[in-house]
């Protein structure tokens, strides 16, 4: 059973044991956040994709996330699992599951969450397109700064 | 003279042909070592867009290279 409160997982993973450890008898509302892998991006049809990532800053930028994400909002407990590897069309790529006693802070949790797992976890997504062609995203933004 | 290992990611690692490799170097701080490799592999990626990160922690582009650490040029994530 996993303890950590962001990991990076190389397997579908299941999520009614995510739930249970976020359940608590303080929580009224429960919020998540399922990212999925679509088939198409920019405009070109997407037929997979894989996610690489640096383990090790990943895993420590992901729980610092999570740790400053239950500091701003009034949470009774929050989880992110993110997937490496090989992705089909439809898989789930990003979980985030938040739990509070009113639905405003599990809300805005959930989405600050997201939002900067997205900006600040060294995490890259490969895609495959249906042309045969192949790319890294590296998104135009400045780094580290949510813009 | 300091020896580090440098660990490349995504684009980067497509672009070194490798995951990363020994480096010996005289630059001062970590953007004159970027420089040196981004010349030398060719990279496409700006310093601008890139954060590093010295021995798994995010690092400053001003601070001094030091012998036997691991840096990683952290390209622009894509996770999500």
């Amino acid at each position: 059973m996993e303890t950590r409160d962001f990991w990076l997982a190389d397997a579908p993973v299941d999520l009614a044991p995510l739930r249970r450890r976020i359940q608590h008898d303080r929580a009224g509302a429960f919020a998540s956040f399922e990212g999925w892998v679509r088939d198409h991006n920019d405009g070109r049809p997407v037929r997979g994709l894989r996610y690489e990532s640096y383990v090790a800053l990943a895993e420590a930028e992901g729980a610092k996330v999570v740790a400053e994400a239950r500091e701003k909002f009034d949470l009774c407990g929050a989880l992110c699992v993110h997937r490496v590897g090989d992705l089909a069309i439809g898989d789930m790529a990003v979980w985030v599951g938040v739990t509070a006693a009113h639905r405003g802070a599990a809300f805005e949790a959930c989405r600050w969450i997201i939002d900067a797992i997205k900006d600040r976890v060294p995490i890259w997504k490969h895609e495959r397109y249906v042309d045969g062609d192949a790319g890294w995203l590296h998104p135009e933004s400045t780094p580290g700064t949510g813009a | 003279m300091s020896t580090v290992h440098l660990l490349y990611f995504a684009s980067l690692r497509d672009a070194a042909g490798q995951g990363g490799e020994s480096w010996t170097t005289d630059a001062a701080d970590l953007r004159a070592l970027y420089a040196e490799v981004q010349a030398a592999h060719g990279f496409a990626l700006p310093v601008e867009r890139l954060r590093v990160a010295v021995d798994g922690a995010f690092a400053r582009w001003t601070d001094p290279v030091r012998s036997g650490s691991e840096i990683a040029f952290i390209p622009p994530v894509s996770g999500g």
